[in-house]
């Protein structure tokens, strides 16, 4: 199949389109078919997506399965996958049919829900395939409508202003990553990501309003991808749209936003920041090593006093995401291999941490974390399962949470030993938080009279979480599974960045400068 | 020769003698009773001279010894003007029967103006420019207070007079100057006036004047104090008729004053044109975010969209000049199903115009309200739709012609221009239920016209249905 790219992409925007043309009457039955053609719209993208998978050679570190076809503007539309984006690819079409399942008792609007979450399946399978500046911008940008809408619609009470403040916020981010593609265009002359990969941009120090710029446009251009990237990822100290969006979202919302949205600045560092722009990477890592170590302990702690269980868990997203741009920067086969390792197994542990808060607030419909005690007194498989996921979080040895904490820590201790040791200090915060946070819902006595009635998790529930489980395990004693698809693609990746830099042939005091 | 003259001027001819062979004949025979097949008559005709202009066309011809001219350029320009008013005289026949204010003279006048906006992309001379301009501005006075019992629409009709008066003042002044200081009115002589990249003074201050003119025409900060009033006043389909068409004219004619008259001294125009651009972009994004009357959100929104559109002229480019026709050719796409939407908000058979009203719409109709947002969107220029691609296109040019600070500002604007865009979107799907709500259907014809315009701004994605070919073509014609 040449093709195989695209259909995977395109395949789920066509079932909302048959969804949005052919699906009439808003019935019960209606309803029914909605759920149903969404579920085998996005298990059947996930089944061909294995393909990918299968044919994907994992020897080979440039694109493969390229499709490139004429566009608009002197464009292509390219597609193609490497080592870096295929299992973030695989990580999508996963956690799809998941989220589909999860939703299955939405009331409200499921014609239009469905279809919401079909054409953001096909956004972002489109942001991790594209290899045209502008396709991936497209893709990247045209995520945030139904994102939009999906908070907006069917999020909890205070849902417009989280749905504003998650749209405008990414907004302004991204297009400042535009003007730079601009930029980037009228330079190279192509916006085609393999060619631009191979492009050596500017350099050469200047001055902006009086401002010396070391790295110059290397820099400026990196800058204005970081504003994107980091609002996405999210970084402190913009991070402050991400509880907003995943109190008020739905479940499913929230599952999709962690599991897949986020990655998508981690991605972008990956395939912009650090190959495109090796010097300024080098210039502003150490920015961005100190803002990760922040993100870690101070999220951390916020984490530690939330009474939202969704919002705890949304913090310790953002400290968890503070381990991968640590890892990126770093720039070192571990520290790299770690951040996408982190990225994927985050993927799965964060997606089935709001699932499990997803179980108790549909029978509870409260998120408050005092309105629970001594679940496991009538939910015990809800307890196990629960248990496992917030072990993953803390990144206890055996989950996959652990490798990808621990091969962070690693690359960023060669490059910078206090931010490692800052940076380890997480784990103990996230101990305590995570913990706590099972002590006070699960342990204790059942003493609320409105738990006294609750039930166990339904099969369909169990259904939802036994490829989680599996998936955090299995990467969690067998990280190989992952690592040996990343590692060639990555060590080319910080074998060219390493060359970049030697050439540029950067002195120390221009990285101390940097620093102020 | 002046039946080769006459030959190049055809299209122009047969708008103009039908205009006055519906005048004379509606008054001898039904009068307003003939309105109705006069509107479709006339809308048939823009179409069929579009056709002819757009096919036949070629080359680049001079008539009248220079002062008409007949190029890629104005080709583009008289097509998208034609054809969008054809569809936005079509929009408002239901309207405007049903409020009786469906005269006769409407028709008429409409097509009088455009011929004034086929003469004002065509221009060559200072005499044809400012003819074009007032033919096209008469007609737009006339029809602005054409609901004579209403005193908002003829306050509108008025202060559009009286303020499009002063700037035509304004024009003619720089032009008298521009005249007396360069010894020609000829395009193509003036444009010698010029040396070394540079006007002398006097023909400076005539330029300036010029395009403070034109600058209140395209509605551009600090000249746009007009526009909300006068997008308010006036009954709906005639605001969906400045809002289009004569837009496109006026830039139209911007770019043939800068480009043929001024094309040897573009760094004397490029920075006023870079600041009618930025002051255009944010005043109307931050003015339009308290508004309520969807006609005076609009009229902040063409403000925004001419600011982007300025944005390509002050590049001073010819990739600037295509980015500039683009623009302007997907935001009329846009404001047409926009318009056509803004028509069919009615409350028992009475038009409405606050977006309050809008609570829940997509309840109710969950297609028409699906092809608004779509069209939201793409005014608010967020990808894949394609009013995006008219901004990537100013901003390529305003980049490469190294305003770079222009491009930064002009993607912030569009994110302050993105909330109110949104905040219509929030009214339709997460807003409340009102008692004042919406009714429900409407006309066949505008569910058409709206739905059409939102699927060309999720198809157009594929190639942009060619109109970027085309507007290369005209803009090489225009710059060299």
């Amino acid at each position: 199949m040449d093709n195989l790219l695209s259909i995977v992409t395109f395949l789920p925007a066509l079932a909302a389109l048959i969804l949005a043309l052919f699906l009439r009457g808003g019935d019960a039955a209606a309803d029914r078919n909605a759920k149903w053609l969404a579920m085998i719209a996005t298990s059947a993208t996930f089944v061909i997506s294995l393909f990918i998978l299968f044919q994907f050679d994992t020897s080979e570190t440039g694109f493969q399965m390229v499709e490139e076809g004429s566009w608009i503007m002197g464009m292509n539309y390219k597609m193609g996958v490497d080592g870096i984006s295929v299992l973030f690819v695989m990580l999508t079409t996963f956690m799809m049919p998941l989220t589909i399942l999860a939703s299955w008792d939405v009331k409200t609007r499921v014609k239009e829900y469905m279809i919401a979450f079909l054409l953001l399946e096909t956004l972002m399978l489109g942001v991790f395939m594209a290899l045209d500046l502008v396709l991936f911008y497209l893709f990247f940008e045209a995520g945030l409508i139904p994102m939009f809408l999906i908070i907006g619609i069917w999020g909890g009470k205070n849902r417009i202003y989280a749905s504003f403040k998650f749209f405008l916020y990414t907004f302004l981010g991204s297009v400042l990553m535009l003007v730079a593609m601009v930029a980037m265009y009228a330079d190279a002359g192509t916006t085609d990501i393999p060619t631009l990969l191979a492009h050596e941009f500017a350099f050469a120090d200047f001055e902006v309003l009086g401002i010396h710029i070391v790295g110059g446009m290397q820099t400026m251009l990196w800058l204005a991808f970081f504003a994107s990237f980091a609002v996405k990822m999210p970084m402190w100290p913009v991070h402050t749209w991400l509880p907003d969006a995943h109190v008020q979202a739905p479940t499913a919302g929230s599952v999709v936003l962690a599991a897949i949205l986020l990655k998508m600045g981690g991605y972008g560092f990956l395939r912009f920041s650090l190959p495109m722009f090796p010097v300024g990477s080098e210039v502003m890592a150490p920015l961005v090593f100190w803002m990760s170590a922040i993100a870690i302990v101070y999220t951390s702690l916020v984490a530690l006093v939330q009474e939202d269980m969704k919002k705890l868990i949304a913090y310790s997203s953002v400290a968890h995401m503070g381990y991968v741009t640590m890892g990126i920067f770093a720039a070192n086969q571990q520290g790299v291999d770690g951040a996408i390792f982190q990225m994927i197994s985050h993927g799965f542990v964060s997606g089935a941490l709001f699932l499990c808060v997803g179980v108790i607030y549909d029978r509870m419909h409260t998120r408050e974390i005092d309105a629970y005690g001594g679940l496991v007194n009538r939910m015990p498989a809800y307890a196990l399962i629960f248990m496992l996921f917030t072990m993953a979080n803390v990144g206890l040895p055996g989950t996959s949470g652990f490798i990808g904490e621990f091969l962070t820590l690693m690359g960023i201790f060669q490059v910078n030993t206090w931010v490692a040791a800052v940076a380890a200090s997480g784990v103990i915060f996230s101990a305590a938080y995570a913990l706590w946070l099972y002590r006070r819902v699960v342990f204790g006595d059942l003493i609320k009279e409105s738990l006294k009635t609750i039930q166990d998790m339904t099969a369909r529930e169990k259904w939802i979480f036994a490829p989680l489980v599996v998936m955090t395990l299995w990467l969690g004693v067998y990280p190989s599974a992952a690592l040996d698809i990343i590692g060639p693609s990555v060590e080319a990746l910080v074998d060219n960045y390493d060359t970049a830099i030697a050439a540029a042939d950067l002195g120390g005091p221009v990285v101390a400068e940097a620093n102020h | 020769m002046i039946s080769a003259d006459l030959n190049i001027i055809l299209p122009e001819i047969v708008l103009a003698v039908w205009a006055m062979l519906a005048l004379v004949g509606a008054v001898y025979t039904g009068k307003d009773k003939m309105a109705t097949a006069l509107v479709w008559a006339s809308a048939a005709l823009f179409l069929l001279v579009a056709i002819w202009i757009g096919t036949t066309g070629s080359g680049d011809r001079a008539a009248f010894s220079g002062m008409f001219i007949d190029d890629a350029f104005s080709r583009f320009a008289k097509v998208v003007i034609l054809v969008s008013a054809a569809a936005v005289l079509l929009m408002g026949e239901g309207y405007m029967s049903r409020h009786k204010i469906l005269r006769f003279e409407y028709p008429v006048l409409v097509v009088l103006s455009v011929v004034g906006m086929m003469m004002m992309v065509s221009a060559g001379d200072l005499m044809s420019l400012y003819m074009g301009l007032e033919l096209q501005s008469l007609a737009l006075y006339v029809v602005a207070s054409l609901r004579r019992d209403s005193e908002r629409s003829t306050e509108a009709g008025l202060k559009y007079f009286v303020l499009g008066a002063l700037s035509s003042g304004l024009l003619l002044y720089g032009a008298s100057l521009t005249y007396g200081f360069a010894g020609t009115t000829l395009f193509s002589g003036i444009i010698a006036a010029a040396t070394e990249g540079h006007l002398s003074l006097g023909v400076l201050i005539g330029l300036v004047m010029m395009m403070a003119g034109l600058a209140f025409k395209v509605s551009a900060v600090p000249f746009h104090m007009w526009t909300p009033d006068v997008y308010e006043g006036s009954p709906t389909p005639v605001t969906a008729f400045f809002a289009t068409a004569p837009k496109v004219a006026a830039m139209g004619l911007f770019a043939r004053l800068l480009f043929d008259a001024f094309g040897g001294a573009v760094a004397d125009w490029s920075q006023v044109v870079a600041l009618l651009s930025l002051l255009s972009m944010f005043l109307g994004s931050v003015a339009a975010i308290g508004q309520r009357d969807i006609k005076r959100l609009m009229a902040y929104s063409s403000i925004t969209h001419m600011g982007y559109a300025l944005m390509g002229l002050a590049s001073g480019t010819e990739f600037g000049v295509q980015a500039m026709l683009v623009y302007m050719a997907i935001y009329v796409t846009m404001n047409v199903g926009t318009f056509a939407f803004i028509l069919s908000m009615t409350h028992e058979g009475e038009p409405v115009t606050d977006i309050r009203a809008l609570g829940m719409y997509s309840k109710k109709e969950p297609g028409r309200a699906l092809a608004m947002l779509v069209l939201l969107f793409s005014l608010a220029g967020v990808p894949p739709l394609v009013g995006f691609f008219g901004k990537l296109y100013v901003l390529q040019a305003a980049y490469g012609a190294g305003l770079v600070w222009l491009a930064v500002a002009g993607v912030i604007a569009s994110v302050i221009g993105a909330f109110y865009y949104l905040r219509i979107v929030y009214y339709m799907y997460f807003g409340e239920d009102r008692e004042d709500a919406l009714d429900a259907g409407g006309s066949p014809l505008l569910w058409g016209l709206l739905m059409a315009s939102a699927a060309i701004m999720v198809v157009g994605v594929v190639n942009l249905f060619g109109v970027e070919g085309a507007a290369a073509a005209a803009a090489a014609t225009l710059v060299n």
